[in-house]
């Protein structure tokens, strides 16, 4: 159970269409994750697939059946919101328990599931404090918690690490991958954060201005993203994009290097430039370098520590094998 | 940075502040003094009324002449009667504007509190008139009705402000999670905004003890409430200050102990939001 097909569906606010007609397949089973700069739609129609939006065209459906004007109640779906929206007013059992009530289990039936889930999240302990008596993380497995014990078709996620510090993102990130890959259960995840896109998806769907740029695996969206916007959307560092006349590639209008597949050299290379400002990471460094002819700097990744400063004479040679090539209306040349 | 206040200034304060106080209390001081005073020295000038002998007496008369217990128990009726059917009303209306806003919506808010700038008697020929031809005149039924209709815009706009504090996304979450409309309000929302209400019924229920036109003019025995009470001492005969001032002491007294006990909540409520 779990697939989600949406066929033409749009959106518009009024006169301003924010989601023009798009096709997307969802299978069951996988982690798609929506990913996009803000204002790019990817929220919208995540709320659109759970009915709390309503579309303005086309049809969504969910396991076959169409569910484009099912309220959100009965699509079986189960979503996990960036603000987290617990009841503040109820304890954590009682919040996990909601949706059991709403569907009238009874009382023995919703404490084992409660308690199931509890025990799955790590959240035994806390099942009789209120919300705010919780850390940030915790209200989130909490809100997992409330999603989990629906047993739902699909969950949907919106934005869900983005109200956490740093070192508990990468955390709970492990834990929502941990968890699909135990539940077996269709999720849509919405971030605007490339890199919780690349480690946690199966499919990546990159949106932007409302329009599906590309979909694909993680790695196919590196490997070959299929115009500019792709191309410096995933990757981190950005991928770097410079116009082919200053790369001395004529056959392109632009082209792309990732930092990764730059070699340094002291000596000789294909452009020459001096080293601007660098950031050390430990495991790698990260060079910012200006290049004769071309305008942007040119960042370069290299494995642990280099022996280079502010102002070095440096040498840069892209691997001819990992250039990208994009036409003068960006799309990849093949 | 916390600015530093001077003694001198502080004490300043603190006197316009107390000055201030004093003054607004003043007339119910002046109420509960006069009612223990004999009718002769009530209507003395002030100085000598503190000086003259203090006395039961006016409690006394009042108690013989009139039944207190059956205007305490009318005035309980109408005001808790009124209050409560104006949440049941009202609390879909709130929810309405606030979660699902339409272009009208300010304007409709506007509105409902035009009706509140209405002077009350120019609807009271219409509204005896059509009372005394469905028979709720001089009924509690009639006055529960009535103030209902008189405050409802007042109940409509403080619940509508609380529960626009309350996250959208609360409720989305109650929805996905197969909580009905019903369910959404009873569950979620209405916990939710309890401090809201709380003070919300407690404003109403102070505005409907003291309304005084409505109740004086719809009323004649059977229903009079505490308001009734007071006026029948502001008499044709004259004016028995002593006696009026310990009816008004009584009438007065419960709603005054209920606000002081939950002064907490109701300062809560309306300046709820007003910080986070």
């Amino acid at each position: 159970m779990g697939r989600i097909t949406l066929d033409k569906v749009s959106k518009s606010f009024g006169e301003v269409e924010v989601i023009p007609p798009l096709d997307l397949t969802i299978e069951e089973g996988e982690f798609v994750v929506f990913v996009g700069p803000s204002g790019c739609g990817k929220s919208t129609l995540l709320r659109l697939i759970a009915g709390l939006e309503d579309v303005s065209g086309g049809q969504i459906r969910i396991d076959g059946k169409d569910a484009t004007l099912t309220p959100p109640a009965r699509r079986g779906l189960a979503m996990v919101f960036q603000s987290y929206a617990l009841y503040p007013h109820m304890s954590v059992r009682k919040n996990i328990a909601f949706p059991l009530r709403m569907a009238g289990q009874d009382k023995a039936e919703q404490n084992r599931r409660v308690e199931q889930a509890a025990a799955v999240l790590n959240l035994t302990d806390y099942l009789d404090r209120r919300p705010g008596q919780l850390s940030g993380g915790q209200r989130q497995r909490v809100a997992i918690g409330r999603a989990i014990v629906r047993e739902p078709a699909a969950f949907l996620f919106d934005e869900p690490l983005s109200n956490l510090d740093a070192a508990l993102r990468v955390g709970m990130r492990l834990e929502i991958s941990e968890l699909h890959k135990r539940l077996d259960t269709t999720m849509i995840y919405v971030t605007h954060d490339q890199i919780e896109a690349m480690t946690m998806a199966d499919k990546i769907v990159v949106l932007h201005a409302g329009v599906i740029e590309q979909v694909g695996s993680p790695l196919d969206l590196y490997r070959a993203p299929r115009n500019l916007f792709v191309a410096g959307f995933i990757g981190s560092p950005k991928m770097n994009l410079i116009p082919g006349a200053q790369a001395g590639r004529p056959d392109a209008a632009t082209i792309g290097v990732r930092p990764e597949h730059i070699a340094v050299s002291t000596e000789s290379g294909q452009w020459a430039g001096t080293v601007g400002v660098s950031e050390h990471l430990g495991s790698d460094t990260f060079f910012h370098v200006t290049c004769d002819g071309i305008a942007e700097p040119v960042t370069v990744r290299v494995g642990g520590e280099v022996d280079l400063h502010y102002g070095d004479r440096v040498f840069l040679s892209p691997d001819p094998k990992q250039i990208h090539r994009f036409d003068q209306a960006g799309d990849r040349i093949a | 940075m916390a600015r530093a206040v001077t003694n001198r200034r502080k004490a300043i304060n603190t006197t316009i502040g107390w000055t201030i106080g004093l003054l607004m209390f003043f007339p119910i001081l002046w109420i509960l003094i006069l009612s223990f005073k004999s009718e002769v020295d009530a209507i003395r000038g002030p100085l000598e009324v503190l000086s003259a002998d203090w006395t039961l007496e006016s409690y006394a008369a009042v108690q013989a002449r009139s039944d207190y217990f059956k205007h305490f128990l009318n005035s309980v009726t109408i005001a808790v009667g009124s209050t409560f059917l104006g949440l049941l009303v009202a609390i879909p209306a709130a929810w309405a504007m606030a979660f699902v806003p339409g272009k009208q919506t300010k304007n409709v808010l506007m509105w409902m509190l035009s009706t509140k700038m209405l002077p009350p008697v120019g609807v009271l020929i219409p509204i005896y008139l059509i009372f005394r031809d469905v028979g709720l005149l001089d009924t509690r039924l009639g006055l529960v009705i009535v103030l209902m209709l008189i405050n409802l815009p007042i109940i409509i706009w403080m619940l509508y402000t609380y529960f626009r504090e309350i996250p959208g996304e609360i409720l989305e979450a109650a929805r996905m999670d197969g909580a009905s409309l019903r369910d959404e309000v009873l569950y979620v929302l209405t916990p939710m905004a309890i401090p809201g209400m709380a003070s919300t019924v407690l404003l109403n229920i102070i505005l409907a003890w003291n309304e005084a036109f409505w109740t004086l003019n719809l009323t004649a025995a059977k229903a009079a409430p505490l308001t009734a009470f007071i006026a029948s001492y502001s008499s044709p005969e004259g004016l028995f200050y002593a006696k009026l001032s310990a009816a008004s002491v009584m009438a007065i007294a419960p709603i005054l102990i209920m606000g002081w006990f939950s002064q907490k909540q109701l300062v809560r409520g309306l300046t709820f939001g007003a910080v986070k």
